[in-house]
């Protein structure tokens, strides 16, 4: 049984954006990257599945620069991932032409029953790529998913969304699930991990080996801003009475929100 | 004319106000509007016409008010092949998520999610955050594709609807189910409460709450202000509150026009998803912690002490 997981690199969560001079994208320079917080919640709801099943194979897969990436795929082959595919690229494509990409490296791959993602990527947060490729490849499935229960064709999973409402769906096999926070607790990598990952596969393409050119994007992010600078604290000084006296004095003439 | 569609979520035949938002952004724009809404209610939407809103599929069948992914999007996309719209709306939430990336891949469209400024002029001219808040971008389209744009709650001003035409409402046939996804439950939440993504005002609160059952406190605070409680990583990971009440660059992205931290250090991350807020107060017993720099208001003192205070003074004057 095939599985694969999409895995993106994305910057740290502590890192401070700074802008590029000319205000058309992030200065990369001094960056830490990181696999996607919620893609390692998929890596690890693959890896259980291997654990728990018999013959089955996980393959990560990523589109973006190999210098930069491999780590991100070691790491997923440190965990437990037993291979990994590279669409080796630098162009900034937009989600509906990675997932076109990601489809085409899948589709040559042959029979699978599970494709594995991240609710999210945490840099562009548009939250796409995974029910595109779901699309691409006509294959069900359910986003932002807290819970999953296998049987032999299908997988019901749970999700919950706005005001607490828990949606359940049942999907027939091969299906896509997007992995939010809680569907499970990441392991990390193990010193015998990371030797065993040295030595495991990596299949490279190209964005040409997928029929996909970075002349087919539709979307770009442009003109890049900062946060404009809050105007100093106002600290509100006194005696605890006084100072909410003051805060709710303020909240309501000054801010005018209450 | 140029077509636009919109996606319309109800609640108690009423249109919802973030479906407003959609609406507002196409108001007076010279697009000729459809709409289409799905569900218990969706065929009573009587102020479509005040939106200028030409034709409004609907459908009312039972399959249709228990939501399901695949039959949604097959639904909208019959809607599509009939209207031909240019550009698409729906709102950036977890059900316009659920929906819309698919229909983009179908349909070979622009998408774009959680956009937060939108102007129609001769252009699409669109913005949005990016790296949760911690900067914001222009979207560009390269190509004049069909667009489908979502926007995030809370952020289009509404529109002051005065239009008087006639809507035509049709109803829908409902798609075929396929055996591929099915709809096992629905579990209506208990939430009386909005979204954090939705919410005027939240009260967050983190660790030093020193314990799950204090956020009481919060709740209290909450209520006079018709607030929705929210929290810090620390402590959803404490396990003292579910991850949905996060925020952060992990959690939700909020911007409310009041924001309350309380007992919040304010970690980048934190920061990331509440940046946006209009007003923000921070209540810290440490005058150090960062989250003064990104506060409107701050006190330095005992939550203890002060948030019950708080929700006295509040209270009094609600
Ligand atoms: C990959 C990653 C992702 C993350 N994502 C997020 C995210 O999405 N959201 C998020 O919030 N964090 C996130 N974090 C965690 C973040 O780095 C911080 O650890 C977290 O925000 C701290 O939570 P806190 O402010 O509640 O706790 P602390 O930092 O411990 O702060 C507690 C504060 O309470 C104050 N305090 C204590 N007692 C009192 C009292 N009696 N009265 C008043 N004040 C008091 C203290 O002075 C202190 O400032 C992430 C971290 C990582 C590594
Ligand atoms: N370049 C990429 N390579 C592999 N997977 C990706 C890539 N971009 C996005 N994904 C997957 O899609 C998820 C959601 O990303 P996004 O749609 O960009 O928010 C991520 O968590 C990954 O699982």
């Amino acid at each position: 049984m095939r599985i694969f997981v999409c895995i993106k690199q994305v910057p740290d969560t502590e890192t401070r954006i700074k802008l590029k001079s000319d205000s058309q994208g992030i200065e990369t320079n001094g960056v830490k990257w990181v696999i996607n917080p919620y893609d390692e919640f998929a890596i690890e709801e693959a890896i259980r599945f291997k654990e728990q099943n018999s013959d089955v194979r996980v393959t990560a897969v990523t589109l973006g620069p190999k210098a930069r990436v491999n780590n991100a795929l070691l790491t997923a082959m440190a965990m437990g991932a037993d291979d990994s595919i590279l669409i080796n690229t630098d162009a900034n494509l937009d989600s509906l032409t990675t997932a076109k990409a990601l489809a085409e490296v899948i589709k040559k791959e042959g029979d699978y029953s599970l494709v594995y993602a991240g609710k999210l990527a945490i840099d562009g947060n548009v939250s796409a790529v995974p029910l595109m490729l779901a699309e691409i490849l006509d294959i069900p499935h359910a986003s932002v998913v807290g819970s999953t229960e296998y049987s032999n064709d299908a997988v019901t999973a749970e999700r919950e969304v706005e005001g607490g409402t828990k949606e359940k769906f049942k999907l027939k096999l091969p299906a896509m699930i997007t992995a939010n926070k809680g569907l499970n607790k990441p392991r990390f990598a193990s010193l015998p991990g990371i030797m065993k990952a040295k030595k495991k596969p990596i299949v490279e393409f190209s964005l040409d080996d997928c029929g996909i050119n970075e002349g087919q994007t539709k979307v770009k992010f442009t003109n890049f801003e900062l946060p404009s600078e809050r105007a100093a604290c106002k600290m509100i000084e006194g005696e605890s009475d006084a100072q909410v006296e003051e805060l709710v004095k303020l909240l309501q003439e000054e801010a005018k929100v209450l | 004319m140029k077509k636009a569609l919109v996606f319309l979520e109800t609640h108690e035949n009423k249109v919802k106000k973030s479906s407003l938002e959609g609406l507002s952004v196409l108001f007076g724009k010279g697009f000729e509007v459809v709409s289409c809404a799905f569900g218990q209610g969706s065929d009573q939407l009587d102020e479509l016409n005040q939106w200028g809103v030409k034709k409004h599929y609907f459908n009312t069948d039972e399959q249709s008010q228990k939501y399901n992914p695949e039959q949604y999007k097959m639904a909208i996309q019959s809607v599509i092949e009939k209207e031909n719209p240019e550009l698409i709306i729906a709102s950036s939430n977890n059900l316009g998520r659920d929906i819309f990336p698919r229909l983009a891949a179908k349909n070979d469209f622009a998408y774009m999610s959680d956009v937060t400024e939108m102007e129609l002029g001769e252009n699409v001219e669109v913005k949005r955050p990016l790296y949760a808040g911690k900067c914001t971008a222009q979207v560009t389209f390269t190509d004049d594709s069909a667009k489908i744009i979502l926007l995030r709650p809370n952020q289009i001003r509404l529109a002051e609807a005065n239009d008087s035409s006639q809507t035509e409402n049709i109803k829908l046939d409902w798609p075929t189910p396929s055996a591929n996804s099915e709809t096992v439950s629905i579990e209506q939440g208990e939430s009386e409460k909005l979204d954090l993504t939705e919410a005027e005002v939240i009260v967050s609160g983190g660790r030093g709450l020193k314990e799950a059952e204090n956020f009481k406190l919060l709740h209290d605070l909450a209520e006079p202000m018709n607030a929705t409680v929210g929290a810090s990583r620390a402590v959803v990971d404490l396990g003292w509150v579910p991850h949905s009440l996060q925020v952060g660059q992990t959690g939700k992205t909020v911007a409310p026009n009041l924001y309350f931290a309380v007992g919040i250090s304010g970690a980048i991350q934190h920061i990331a998803g509440m940046s946006g807020s209009k007003t923000i107060v921070a209540i810290n017993k440490d005058e150090k912690a960062p989250i003064f720099q990104r506060a409107t208001y701050g006190i330095v003192g005992d939550l203890f002490d002060v948030v019950p205070k708080l929700t006295d003074k509040i209270k009094s004057i609600k």
